[in-house]
Parts: structure tokens; C-alpha cells; sequence
């Protein structure tokens, strides 16, 4: 399969009241095509960092690209210039973010918005087209009756009941559930080849969150759109995910195919997260929590960032950085536990 | 009941809303049943486990418990009282029945030092005073886990977890007999909610104490409960012991419930074998009938027209279903 | 502090005038001159009339031969007074009203929200001189005046911030530790408030300055001979254009304590806002 997606040694600093913080250290990561990989970790692993580069939304004054490459079917998405970046943005690489609301535009009908990605798409195969949808201020609007029609089979593909009906509706008219659909259906209209989403269903209800991921695998299925799925919930990932990627502290400490990961998580964060998740009844066993906290990430470390809350602490842990290694067949892990 | 901590009766809590967006029309008077008839009982030392989604009625319910709020009709019985009715002061009561909130940030007032935090409800509900009230906020302290430094500290020099700690010593101070927590651990990272549960599991032991546990996390309820009532839309569908629930549920929304809960195990992807459709209901224009038959799989003519009562399937375990069949 | 420039300019100024309000009050109190040279001179006290600007008199003397300097001095502990004292009450009483209404409700809220109404509607910068016309006039009438009517803004702050704390998952666990409003309100609510009442005070104390001098300035405040810098700023009048300083430089007084106070409330906002 081809390789969508490959992250090279890539690094990102933010600069913060505090100081510098390395949000990415020389991350290696490779997407393949039609792959559905989760990105896991706590807060401030820098998993949303990683997916803000990806699509070239990192905050501009804040944010600093320290090195490495972000490579999107050949080409380096980090040294595009801003007008050429947007050429992919949308329309290759799309997102979505945790809370609809203030990802669609509260003033523009769902219709409309979704109307707006089709019509970017129509003009991008082609440019001379000059499609446009007109707008007539008020209450009344209208798209041409082609890109209406297809604006209605996206919400009808991700499941919007009455899409016909919601196509005029506002996003504040919307329940939660359906607004982050409507959401899928934008950034599906301009035909991806990689879908982001960052914590799309953490806002959510448990039984919402299904339907919205159930959604997205079927997508993934019928459209082979490349699926990266960032967020905090190890199970949640366990549930959909083709791969799962574990990030702690700016670096990814393990990288395997799912079924590998929980039948047998190599790096002790891993398994530390995994004990955590309260399984069965009070009677079983005690949860064994992760001792300590994450680190301060301004200070500069040449060790592994993980070893002051390792069970399975070495001398060598404090001293080198271990790198990702591939142990197995498609599962990777950074740990001196594995050789050095 | 003797060994019954917690019982309600057919308790119900109503809201009126008159407001509208257009100031000329006749304000129509619209209720919001937000708790709409609920039943359940709370066995003297265990858990019960109130589980939901948003807009069920759980947090309100937990309110109403709590007296926080006064209830529209049924009864509340605690520790063998009636305490719905005003005769019991809400002093006596609250020296038995104390509540944990689910926003860490919120629940600490952030000029107040934590050992005047924890103190506080040994100031305002019992005789002690000075020295004696120092000493009871500093054991709570310890019990849940924390030094004697944290006596002077502000809760803005504490992490999410050691707040949500001070407020399980405040609730424990006065050593009550019933906790209400509501979703207790929802806004606190992995490893720190795993430090909570311990703890409150621990808690429990020690102090013999009953735990109503408000929560919308399937694992944290079948991790931390003995008994499960399900919610939806103001009303308990399934009711029965934890292992019983989790192992055979039986209305179609405990079933869609339990497959959504995001469980860490790739083999048995329940959560893409979901059946269920729509949102969570209108709390002012309700479905007619079963609250539940817009998204179920199983719904029939009867079940917009007829509301199903709670009807046993085990011993102690009832669901309000008109086809309960359908899921056995 | 505050690591600001510019609140430490507001704070070197308000805690200048501040030091030079207390000397002033007490020298007053001694019946002690502190001033290089009387604020009130008899006639056999005075110096050369108009005097210019000059290192014998800093500020010139005025047609009278008075010493402008010492007169500045002398008037400052007045209108440092009435900027606290008005302010001071409008704050409590507005906390109180304010923070009550917003954790109760009800009526008592629906009744301070009527009132407050009231008295916005109302031009009070004139009912205030009407109040103060009828009792007489003078710093003391002048005082009780603006304090009747100042502290509407304050219920109203009082009671907003009041409301966003009563939200708060901590009122409901004092309630749930059997405490009364009135502990809720004095150990809950009024700290919390705190913060926001004190920046709006501080940058309303020069606002208090300003509407004094100018009332003053318009004869309904302290009476000469009594140094008053807005009463300065009116006597001086006549002279505006042959002998500039006269009525410049009290007004210039007035504006730097007015700024001094701004800046050191905006300091105070931002630490709070820190926080």
C-alpha cells in the first residue's frame, strides 16, 4: 500500500510565558494509504500538535518548527509557502476538531457551508469553471440545484436524517451529535485523502460517540479516506483503530498494529495506561495508577522522558534518549527495556 | 428497611418553563420532567450506580437527594427518615448525607485555605469547635491520601486530583453515611481518576460508607457499583445488580449503552455493532409513550401510545419494556 | 506586584499624594505649619502678589500673595477624603445590597434591580447638587451628597459577580455543610467579589476627584478661604490669561491623582487577572 503520510525527525517548539516547550521531539511516523491510525496519549503529549502540523495549522507567532519533514505523498507539507499549502488543505488533508460549534460558522446555514467545500472542489478540477454560489442576503438563499443536490447526498452519507430539512438549518439548531456529522460531511466534500479529526467525540454522549465513530470507520470503508484519529481514550481506540500510535511527552514511546498493542504493550506507559482503565468490579483487583506526573516540558532532556515514573527504571534511563525501534513486525517501541 | 440507607418513591421533579422567544405570544406553560417517577433503593454499605447520558436526569435526581433543590411530588427516605418533607432539619440530615461534585476547579471556593475547606461542614453542622475541628479536618485529610501541608494551602497551588481529594475529605468529615458523587472522576486524566476510584473504594471500607455514584462511564460504574439503574429521559429503564445489568441487559437502551462504552479490547468490537439512531430526547416535548421508540430497533405501535412500567426479569432486576423478549 | 511600568508609576503617584494627605491631615490636626509658608496667611504673612513661578515659590503666589505651593499642599488631604469616603461607602454598601440580591433572588433582587434602575435613569450628578445645595454646601453637605447617590454602579457590579459565584459547586457545598446565607454571603460571596470591586473602586476614586473639583469649581464645595484645588482652579479663573499658573497647575494636580488612581487600578486588574 502506499505510504500517505511520513513524518521525519520532525520537532516543534512552543514558546510559552514559561519559557520553550518542545511539543514534538524528532517524531517518526508513516501513514499508509487507507490506514486507520489512532494517535493516544495524556494532555500535553502533543497529539493535536502533531495533527495541526500535518495540516498546516499551527498557531503562526507561537509555534516554531524546529526540524524534520512531513512528507504527504512525496512532498514536504513544512516547506510549502502559505498560498501553496492551501492548495492541500481542504482538499487532500481535511479536519476536524472537538467542538463543532465553533467550527461552523454560527451566521452560515449548514447548506450553505457544506454548498462552499463542494463548489472549492468543483473549481480546483477545474479552474475555469468560475463556478460560484450566489447569495442573495435575507432569508433566502439558493445553490445551483447540482451542488444542492450533493450537498444533500453528503449529509445523507453521514447519516443526518432529513438531510433535506437540515440543509437549512443553522448550527445552533442542531444537537451535538449532528453538528459534528455536519462537520464530517464538509470535510468530506472536497474528497480527502486524509481525514483528521481531533477529538471529535469527546464532547459527545457514550451513545453518540458510537454512531459518530461507527460513521467514520464505514467512511473509511467506502471511501478509503486515510483516517487519523487523535485523542486521549485508549479504549475508544481499541474499538476502531487499525493502528495506535502512544505519545508521551512530545514523543512517541510505541507504534503497533492494534490487536499486537493489547495483546501485548511493550512500553511500560503503555501498560501503565492500560492498568488504569477500570476493568470488572472493585472486587478484582486494585487499579494501579501511574505514579508521579508529566513532566515539565521546558526543561530540555536528553534522557527518557518517561523514566521518573517507570516501574522499570535503568541506570541507562537516565542517561540516553532511546529511539523507536521495530521489535516485531509492524509494532515499534522507544525503550531501553528492548536492547539499547 | 432496615439495612436500606436510601429509598425514593415514585419521586418526580418538574421545572416550568414560560419563557419563549416572542414577548407578545401567551406564554405557554411547557414542563421539563427532568426526573419523572423514579424508584430505586440504596442497600446500607454498597454502591448504586445512577448511569445515563446527558439530559437523563441523573444530576438532577442527585440534586434533589441532596435537598439542594425541593422535589414536585414522591417521597425520600434516608437512614429510615422521611426527609422530603421538611420535619427533619437539613442540619441532621446533612450530617449523614454529603455530596462530591464533578468539577474539581469548581467545587473549592479559591480563597479559602484547604483546612477551612475541609472544616467547614464540621463548623456548620456540629458543636465542635477550635482545636477538636483542627484536628477531625486534618485525619479527613489524611484518610483521603494528603499531608498535614495541605492544611494552608489554596487550591490553586493544587493539581485536578488533590482537589477533587480535599473535596472527598470535606464530604467525609462529619463522617456521613451516604455519599452522592457526581461523575467524581469525569474531568480527571487516566491515571489520576484510577487514583480516585482507589481511593474511593478504600473510603468505603473504612468507613462503612453507601455510595450513590452519578456517572455516564460505563467502566467507572461497573468497576465501583453493586446495584445499576439506568436513565433515560427522567425515568429508571433497567434496574437490577451491577453483574446482572452488565452481563444480560435487557432494555434496548441498556444494550445500546453497554455496546457504546468504549471497552480496550479489539476482539470484540461491540462499539461498531451498535443499533441505535437519533439523539437524546427533548426534555420539554417528549416522545409520547416509551420515551425510547424514535431510535429503537425493536419499537412497535404500542410503544408510542403506552408508557412501559418497570417489570421483573430476575430476582431484583427489572427493566420497563413492552417487548423484553425481544432482547432475552 | 505588579511587574508593570506604568502601575508602578500609578502606584508611586497615589501613595505620594497619599503620604502628603496624612502629613497635611495631621499637621492640621496639631494646628502645626508644615508648608513653607502658610496656606492661610494673615495680612502681615503674605508675600509679594503674582508672583511667577520661582524657586523661592514654586508655584508662583496668587492676587493675594499666598503662597500657590503650600495652598496645593494643604488642599490635598480634602480631596483624598472625599475620594475615599464616597467610594468607601458606595463599596460597602453596594457589596452588601449587591452580593445579597445575587445569591438569593427572588424578590429582594427583583427590588434592587428597580432601584438601581431608578437611579440610572436619573441625571444624579445634578440630584446630587441639588442635595447638597439644600443642606448648605461645604465639603461635609458635598460628601453626604455624592454618597447617596454613588453607589448604584456598585450594587449593580456587586450583584453580577455575586451571581457568577453562586453558580459555583462550593456555595452549594457550604450549603450542604448546613451554613446560612448570611455566613455563605460574608465567608463566599464578598471575598470573592472582592477583586472586581476593588479594581472598579480604585479607578473610581479619580472619577469621585474629578466630580468634586468640578462641583467645587461650581461653589457647592469646600468655601474659600479654604484651600480646595477645584476651588482653586475658579477663584484663579480671572487670571488665566495674564498669570497662566494660577489656575493651571491645581488643574494639573487634579489630573495626575485622577491618572495616578487609573493606573494603579489597570495594574491591580491585570495582577488579579494573573492570578
Amino acid at each position: 500500500m502506499a505510504t500517505v503520510l511520513q513524518v521525519t525527525d520532525f520537532s516543534v517548539d512552543y514558546r510559552t510565558s514559561r519559557g520553550e516547550v518542545r511539543a514534538l521531539d524528532s517524531v517518526n511516523l508513516k501513514v499508509e494509504e487507507k490506514e486507520f491510525i489512532a494517535l493516544v496519549g495524556e494532555s500535553g503529549c502533543g497529539k493535536t500538535t502533531l495533527g495541526l502540523a500535518t495540516i498546516g495549522l499551527l498557531p503562526p507567532k507561537v509555534a516554531r518548527i524546529r526540524g524534520g519533514i512531513i512528507s504527504y505523498k512525496g512532498t514536504d507539507l513544512t516547506k510549502l509557502s502559505p498560498n501553496a499549502a492551501r492548495k492541500y488543505r481542504g482538499s487532500e488533508i481535511a479536519m476536524i476538531f472537538q467542538e463543532p460549534l465553533t467550527s461552523l460558522n454560527p451566521l452560515k446555514r449548514i447548506g450553505e457551508q457544506i454548498g462552499e467545500a463542494i463548489v472549492l472542489r468543483h473549481q480546483k478540477e477545474d479552474p475555469k469553471g468560475n463556478e460560484k454560489i450566489p447569495r442573495i442576503p435575507g432569508r433566502t438563499w439558493k445553490l445551483p440545484p447540482h451542488v444542492r443536490e450533493q450537498a444533500e447526498r453528503m449529509l445523507a452519507l453521514v447519516r443526518i436524517p432529513d438531510p433535506d430539512h437540515i440543509i437549512n438549518r443553522y448550527p445552533f439548531e442542531l444537537s451535538g451529535g449532528m453538528r459534528q456529522r455536519a462537520m464530517i460531511a464538509m470535510a468530506l466534500s472536497q474528497q480527502p485523502e486524509l481525514l483528521i479529526a481531533d477529538e471529535p467525540t469527546t464532547a459527545l454522549d457514550v451513545t453518540t460517540q458510537a454512531q459518530v465513530l461507527k460513521l467514520m470507520k464505514e467512511i473509511k470503508d467506502k471511501l478509503g479516506t486515510t483516517i487519523m484519529l487523535v485523542t486521549h481514550d485508549l479504549a475508544v481506540a481499541s474499538q476502531v483503530a487499525d493502528r495506535v500510535v502512544v505519545m508521551y511527552a512530545g514523543q512517541i514511546v510505541e507504534d503497533a498494529e492494534v490487536h499486537a498493542l493489547f495483546s501485548s504493550p511493550k512500553h511500560p506507559y503503555t501498560q501503565g495506561l492500560l492498568s488504569c482503565i477500570p476493568t470488572g468490579n472493585r472486587e478484582g483487583k486494585q487499579l494501579t495508577p501511574i505514579k508521579g506526573t508529566i513532566p515539565d516540558l521546558t526543561v530540555r532532556r536528553d534522557w527518557c522522558r518517561f523514566h521518573p515514573r517507570c516501574p522499570a527504571a535503568m541506570d541507562v534511563c537516565a542517561r540516553k534518549e532511546p529511539l523507536l525501534k521495530e521489535l516485531e513486525k509492524d509494532h515499534r517501541v522507544a525503550c531501553f527495556l528492548y536492547g539499547e | 428497611m432496615a439495612n436500606e440507607i436510601l429509598r425514593t418513591v415514585d419521586l418526580r421533579k418538574h421545572f416550568k418553563s414560560t419563557r419563549g422567544m416572542n414577548p407578545l405570544a401567551r406564554a405557554k406553560e411547557r414542563v421539563i420532567r427532568a426526573v419523572d417517577g423514579v424508584s430505586i433503593s440504596i442497600a446500607s454499605g454498597q454502591t448504586l450506580a445512577v448511569v445515563g447520558e446527558s439530559g437523563c436526569g441523573k444530576t438532577t435526581l442527585a440534586r434533589t437527594l441532596a435537598l439542594l433543590t425541593p422535589l414536585t411530588s414522591g417521597e425520600i427516605y434516608f437512614d429510615g427518615q422521611r426527609i422530603d418533607d421538611g420535619k427533619a432539619g437539613d442540619k441532621e440530615v446533612y450530617r449523614k448525607l454529603q455530596m462530591v461534585f464533578q468539577d474539581p476547579d469548581s467545587s473549592l471556593d479559591p480563597m479559602m485555605k484547604v483546612g477551612d475547606i475541609v472544616a467547614e461542614p464540621l463548623r456548620g453542622l456540629t458543636a465542635m469547635k477550635g482545636v477538636e475541628v483542627r484536628n477531625a479536618a486534618l485525619e479527613s485529610l489524611i484518610a483521603v491520601g494528603l499531608s498535614g501541608d495541605f492544611v494552608e494551602r489554596f487550591p490553586d497551588q493544587l493539581s485536578g486530583g488533590q482537589k477533587q481529594r480535599v473535596a472527598i475529605a470535606r464530604a467525609i468529615s462529619t463522617r456521613p453515611r451516604l455519599l452522592i458523587l457526581d461523575e467524581p472522576t469525569s474531568a480527571l486524566d487516566a491515571s489520576v481518576q484510577a487514583q480516585i476510584l482507589n481511593l474511593l473504594v478504600e473510603l468505603q471500607r473504612k468507613f462503612s460508607l453507601s455510595y450513590m455514584l452519578i456517572t455516564h462511564n460505563i467502566a467507572v460504574a461497573a468497576y465501583l457499583s453493586d446495584a445499576m439503574a439506568v436513565m433515560y429521559a427522567g425515568n429508571v429503564v433497567e434496574y437490577g445488580p451491577t453483574s446482572e445489568v452488565l452481563r444480560k441487559p435487557r432494555h434496548p437502551y441498556t444494550v445500546a449503552l453497554m455496546k457504546s462504552a468504549p471497552t480496550p479490547d479489539p476482539w470484540n468490537r461491540t462499539l461498531l455493532q451498535i443499533e441505535i439512531a437519533g439523539e437524546v430526547p427533548s426534555a420539554i416535548d417528549p416522545p409520547s409513550g416509551c420515551k425510547f421508540n424514535p431510535r429503537c430497533p425493536f419499537a412497535e405501535a404500542i410503544c408510542t401510545i403506552d408508557v412501559p412500567e418497570l417489570s421483573k426479569i430476575a430476582e431484583g432486576h427489572t427493566a420497563a419494556c413492552h417487548f423484553l423478549q425481544k432482547t432475552a | 506586584m505588579t511587574s508593570n511600568k506604568q502601575s508602578i508609576v500609578g502606584l508611586v503617584i497615589v501613595m505620594g499624594f497619599l503620604i502628603i494627605a496624612v502629613v497635611m491631615e495631621v499637621a492640621g490636626l496639631l494646628n502645626l505649619q508644615v508648608t513653607p509658608y502658610p496656606a492661610n496667611p494673615l495680612p502681615n504673612q503674605v508675600s509679594a502678589v503674582l508672583l511667577p513661578p520661582s524657586l523661592a515659590h514654586p508655584f508662583g503666589t496668587d492676587n493675594i500673595g499666598r503662597d500657590v505651593f503650600s495652598r496645593i499642599l494643604v488642599a490635598t488631604p480634602y480631596d483624598f477624603m472625599i475620594g475615599f469616603a464616597v467610594v468607601g461607602s458606595a463599596v460597602i454598601v453596594g457589596s452588601l445590597l449587591g452580593g445579597f440580591a445575587g445569591l438569593r433572588g427572588g424578590l429582594l433582587d427583583e427590588i434592587l434591580m428597580r432601584v438601581t434602575d431608578v437611579f440610572f435613569a436619573l441625571p444624579v450628578l445634578l440630584i446630587a447638587m441639588v442635595i447638597g445645595a439644600i443642606l448648605g454646601g461645604g465639603i461635609g453637605n458635598m460628601s453626604v451628597a455624592l454618597m447617596i447617590t454613588w453607589w448604584p454602579p456598585y450594587a449593580r457590579l456587586a450583584r453580577g459577580e455575586s451571581l457568577k459565584v453562586a453558580h459555583q459547586n462550593y456555595i452549594e457545598a457550604s450549603r450542604l455543610s448546613g451554613q446560612r446565607p448570611r455566613h455563605i454571603l460574608f465567608r463566599h460571596i464578598l471575598p470573592n467579589i472582592s477583586g472586581t470591586m476593588l479594581v472598579y473602586a480604585t479607578l473610581d476614586i479619580g472619577t469621585v476627584i474629578l466630580v468634586y473639583s468640578g462641583l467645587t469649581y461650581l461653589g457647592l464645595g469646600n468655601k474659600p478661604p479654604a484651600p480646595d484645588w477645584g476651588q482653586m482652579v475658579a477663584a484663579y479663573n480671572s487670571w488665566l490669561l495674564s498669570d497662566p499658573w494660577l489656575a493651571l497647575i491645581p488643574g494639573l494636580i487634579i489630573s495626575i491623582g485622577v491618572i495616578g488612581f487609573s493606573l494603579l487600578g489597570d495594574g491591580i486588574k491585570e495582577t488579579l487577572g494573573i492570578r
